[in-house]
């Protein structure tokens, strides 16, 4: 079951700089996520941690300094069938059914750790595999774009507040599959203004209120 | 490979769930022309020398009309953050949204305009050229305008922009189509216009996707 998370990778960051619209988000940031290991960023709003993220997808350019995915740029190496996303966004299709969107998370990736119907087990979605997503609660939603984390091939998770709009079990659910994923070697980024309660686990974090 | 498909696949079960917007541009389509008679006056004649052009320009109209959705709704609920994720080439997911857009937008448009060219007077000898350039230029329609789409997306309000940029780039297929069926209406050879509408297929099929996906990793930014 671990085969599917590459170990020794290493995700590095060298004198990273956001400007946005005249502003110096931050500057001079680096950084360094190897296997087992949690990023957690942290930042007033408007601090640049959606910036960070976005910057470390690969959407947005950064305006100076470079990532690097086991040495190579990440634009150069096999950075992107290593990591996902969740973000703001959802990323699924209300007209579609729940599994429709699996399927087409799946078809755009690789397969990974669980299969679908083990990952809407999971997420608490069985049983709703032909609902249309329109149907789901914003919760429920957000419980499905978790479940793309689970079925497609990653190491690396970067997460954007992964906590909006879910319930108390849904938090502590998604913490058990953090840690899950961080001690079967995978590596996370996330942002989240609810206190993590992630125990025996490497976390690293970055306050970007201070990179200027 | 199989990412391809399921773009189309997907696309495909998309617009059959959402079916009253893809019916607007066939609907505008059969509109524009059924309406044009009764504007200019039930002249035979005339309406058969207008039919190749205003077949042509409805067409076109309808195909702009209908850019918009190409990647409007995968943009604003994230599906477009996760393709550019995807190891697989942008280009081809593209290619594979751009097809499925052709098979829901282009493709009724061939089944009505031979219709419709009936209704306008279009003679004979014309049908089957109207549905060769038809055939070979609307998929070059949604090429092109994949271009001018993936370029405003980011834009709330890139409508009059995407036409803009895109409508130039229309109108050689306008000219040479139109022209075609016309030439063919009067018994004349058309070989020369349906190599050079055979020519604009294979460059935007092949050159277009490109900056398209390019454009499109700008909007997300």
């Amino acid at each position: 079951m671990d085969v599917v998370i590459s170990q020794n990778m290493v995700l590095e960051a060298k004198e990273l700089s956001c400007i946005r619209d005249d502003r110096i988000l931050f500057e001079g940031l680096n950084f360094k996520l190897s296997n087992h290991q949690v990023l957690l960023l942290e930042g007033k709003n408007g601090s640049g941690k959606t910036s960070l993220l976005r910057i470390i997808c690969g959407f947005r350019e950064q305006d100076s300094g470079d990532l690097f995915w086991c040495e190579q740029k990440i634009k150069d190496s096999e950075y992107f069938s290593e990591m996902a996303y969740v973000g703001h966004l959802d990323g699924v299709k209300k007209e579609l059914t729940v599994l429709e969107n699996l399927k087409m998370s799946l078809s755009l990736s690789q397969k990974g750790r669980y299969s679908i119907d083990q990952a809407l087990e999971t997420v608490h979605l069985a049983g709703y595999d032909d609902s249309l997503v329109q149907t789901l609660s914003a919760g429920q939603k957000r419980r499905l774009s978790l479940a793309r984390l689970l079925i497609t091939k990653n190491t690396l998770w970067i997460l954007d507040e992964p906590f909006t709009s879910i319930d108390k079990s849904g938090i502590t659910l998604i913490e058990s599959l953090m840690h899950e994923h961080i001690v079967a070697g995978g590596m996370i980024i996330l942002t989240s203004h609810h206190d993590l309660a992630l125990h025996e686990v490497d976390v690293q974090k970055i306050n970007l209120s201070l990179c200027h | 490979m199989s990412a391809f498909f399921a773009v189309i696949r997907r696309d495909l079960i998309l617009a059959f769930r959402r079916r009253a917007e893809i019916a607007n541009p066939l609907f505008f389509f059969i509109l524009v022309v059924t309406l044009f008679p009764l504007g200019v006056g039930a002249n035979p004649k005339l309406l058969q020398a207008m039919a190749p052009g205003v077949i042509w320009v409805s067409a076109l109209l309808a195909v702009m009309l209908s850019l918009d959705s190409l990647f409007r709704s995968d943009f604003d609920d994230g599906s477009l953050e996760q393709m550019l994720l995807s190891p697989h080439p942008l280009t081809i997911l593209v290619l594979g949204k751009i097809i499925a857009h052709w098979l829901v937008t282009g493709l009724p448009l061939l089944v009505v305009a031979p219709l419709l060219a009936i209704f306008l007077g279009l003679p004979e000898q014309a049908l089957g050229t109207l549905l060769i350039t038809l055939v070979l230029a609307t998929p070059v329609l949604s090429l092109i305008g994949s271009i001018g789409v993936s370029l405003t997306v980011g834009l709330r309000r890139g409508g009059m922009i995407i036409s803009l940029l895109v409508l130039p780039l229309y109108v050689p297929v306008l000219i040479f189509a139109s022209n075609a069926v016309e030439m063919a209406g009067n018994g004349l050879a058309v070989d020369a216009q349906i190599n050079i509408l055979v020519a604009i297929f294979f460059m935007s099929a092949v050159l277009a996707p490109l900056p398209a996906a390019a454009a499109l990793r700008m909007s997300v930014n």
